[in-house]
């Protein structure tokens, strides 16, 4: 069985939101219609997105961190919002785990939205439906592309790369080993909902050096404690090595 | 949660409408087993199975309004095996067909005798379809009510005591409506469906008093913490990742002050149980259409702002990602 889902490292992510915009540019130039806008330029603007970036701030000042957070569809392995779903719209594909939404049988009755504790879906307010991440699916089996670019756009577009794509149940995969060796962890673990998306903490990043690193101990210009002094007029070492 | 117009009307209409042909197949059975007058409802088992189909349209068309593509409302009940939604969408037709055979075969007067009970009482096709539509009744209760009880992170409803009150509050406003129309079309019988109204009534606000005092005492079971998975105890959203509102800071926040929400809970307490129980005592003592008239009138509008508060009061977990705008 394959689960494809992302990891996503809080520890690298800096918050440029270019996993959003790029989700936004690819979704909403797809074969399954635009994810519109409402009065993009005006003051009250609106629209359906993906994908978004919080950021949140932990700690007391001055002990605190700021904490970037992407939030998309998690694509739980026990979905709540699928078994709501009165037409079978919000379905879960066996071959590869993605959560999907089939568009043409969508009655926008936003049952689903109120089964996800995420908040991960959002109603098209235009073609009132209800819509979410699809993981890229028209993009990850597209044999046009070249293999390094079947990816989801976020990740393609993450410049620090932070995001991570996969199977997360094959052991071997690169997502599989960070959620591993790197404590990667599920959001709200307590409702059951074994999310697909794993993320991966922050970490203190500390170098230990040892004074014997600082300073060489076999130092030979030290050999004796004192430095050799050179007489009024002649180059000092800084001169020389200046030369 | 935002409360929606639509479903609040839907689910008051809808429990109103069982409520009442539940009230006149019982008083129909207990007619026939002896225990009230054979003849006393007669006049209003058609009529009030008219109005109660109209009131389950009612809830119907209400529905559509809630959905963005009613034209598509046709599949909803293909997942009935797993959507409490999906079995609503089953019942409510089905009742609507016995309600409206048990209404039409009462009014033509096409009534055939099925049966004769042992004492001589006879069955007839309309009891027959008004049991079975009795049990459609009670199976809409448990549908409707289960759609918001089986979501278990909505932890306000997320109880036993959702069905409950939906049950009890949509029995009450039916007696209740078939008290005010008995006063009409079987004056003698509106002391019964009175007196079982007040009983439903003071059910129904024993119940929904726990359902509150439960609420009241629930503790999230997700934080922040948990929501972004950083084990630390103070944590502040500082930007939501976008500025001007989406749908999940519209649907999930009803976007008035605690203190109306606060109001307006004793105000449905006042006007969907208080002042009907009121008035239905003394409908019941003095007999007066006046006062059973008015309980309908007051109980349906408090239920609606019962039904209000219900979807108000549930902090759905989501929530928790949409604190700080930036």
């Amino acid at each position: 069985m394959t689960q494809l889902a992302l990891v996503i490292d809080l520890n690298v992510c800096v918050g440029c939101h270019a996993c959003v915009t790029s989700c936004k540019e690819w979704n909403t130039s797809g074969s399954a219609g635009p994810l519109p806008d409402t009065k993009a330029y005006g003051e009250q603007y609106a629209g359906t997105f993906f994908n978004r970036v919080q950021t949140y701030e932990v700690g007391c000042y001055p002990d605190t961190e700021t904490v970037h957070f992407p939030k998309s569809c998690l694509h739980c392995e026990d979905p709540p919002c699928v078994p709501v779903c009165p037409t079978g719209a919000s379905h879960k594909r066996k071959e590869d785990g993605i959560v999907l939404v089939d568009y043409d049988k969508c009655i926008g009755c936003k049952y689903c939205s109120w089964a996800c504790p995420y908040g991960a879906r959002e109603l098209d307010d235009h073609n009132r439906i209800m819509k979410k991440c699809t993981l890229c699916v028209d993009r990850i089996y597209d044999a046009s592309l070249p293999p390094q670019d079947r990816k989801p756009a976020c990740v393609m577009a993450c410049p620090t790369s932070a995001r991570l794509f996969g199977d997360i149940h094959d052991p071997e995969s690169e997502v599989s080993r960070a959620i591993r060796e790197e404590g990667g962890y599920p959001l709200m673990p307590e409702w059951g909902t074994h999310p697909a998306n794993h993320y991966l903490p922050r970490r203190k990043t500390r170098v230990l050096i040892h004074d014997d690193e600082l300073e060489r101990a076999d130092n030979p210009l030290k050999v004796d404690r004192q430095q050799p002094r050179p007489a009024k007029g002649e180059p000092t070492l800084d001169d020389a090595v200046t030369w | 949660m935002r409360p929606a117009f639509s479903v609040i009307f839907l689910t008051t209409l809808l429990g109103a409408g069982q409520g009442l042909f539940l009230a006149i197949v019982a008083h129909q059975t207990l007619a026939l087993l002896g225990v009230l007058s054979p003849d006393g409802g007669r006049g209003m088992y058609g009529p009030g199975a008219g109005v109660a189909l109209a009131l389950l349209v009612g809830g119907l068309v209400a529905s559509f309004f809630h959905l963005g593509r009613p034209e598509r409302a046709w599949r909803s009940a293909a997942m009935w095996r797993t959507s409490w939604l999906s079995r609503e969408v089953i019942v409510l037709p089905a009742l609507m067909g016995t309600v409206f055979l048990y209404g039409a075969a009462h009014l033509t007067g096409v009534n055939p005798v099925l049966a004769r009970l042992p004492g001589g009482g006879a069955v007839d096709a309309a009891l027959a379809v008004g049991l079975a539509g009795s049990v459609l009744s009670v199976a809409l209760y448990v549908c409707t009510a289960m759609i918001y009880a089986c979501l278990k992170f909505l932890r306000e409803w997320h109880s036993p005591l959702t069905v409950a009150n939906y049950t009890l509050l949509g029995a009450a406003s039916g007696f209740t409506a078939a008290a005010a129309l008995a006063t009409s079309l079987a004056p003698s019988e509106a002391p019964f469906f009175a007196g079982w109204a007040l009983a439903f009534t003071v059910l129904g606000a024993a119940s929904r008093a726990a359902s509150l005092v439960r609420n009241a005492r629930l503790r999230p079971v997700s934080t922040l913490q948990t929501a972004i998975g950083v084990r630390h105890p103070v944590i502040r959203q500082i930007s939501q990742g976008f500025t001007a509102g989406s749908f999940n800071t519209r649907e999930f926040f009803h976007g008035q002050a605690q203190s109306l929400v606060r109001s307006l809970k004793w105000v449905f307490l006042l006007l969907a149980f208080a002042v009907p129980a009121i008035l239905l005592a003394a409908g019941l003592a003095s007999g007066s259409a006046q006062a059973l008239a008015a309980a309908i009138l007051v109980q349906m509008a408090g239920l609606m702002v019962e039904r209000w508060f219900f979807f108000a009061e549930a902090n759905h977990p989501q929530n928790l990602y949409y604190q700080s705008v930036a």
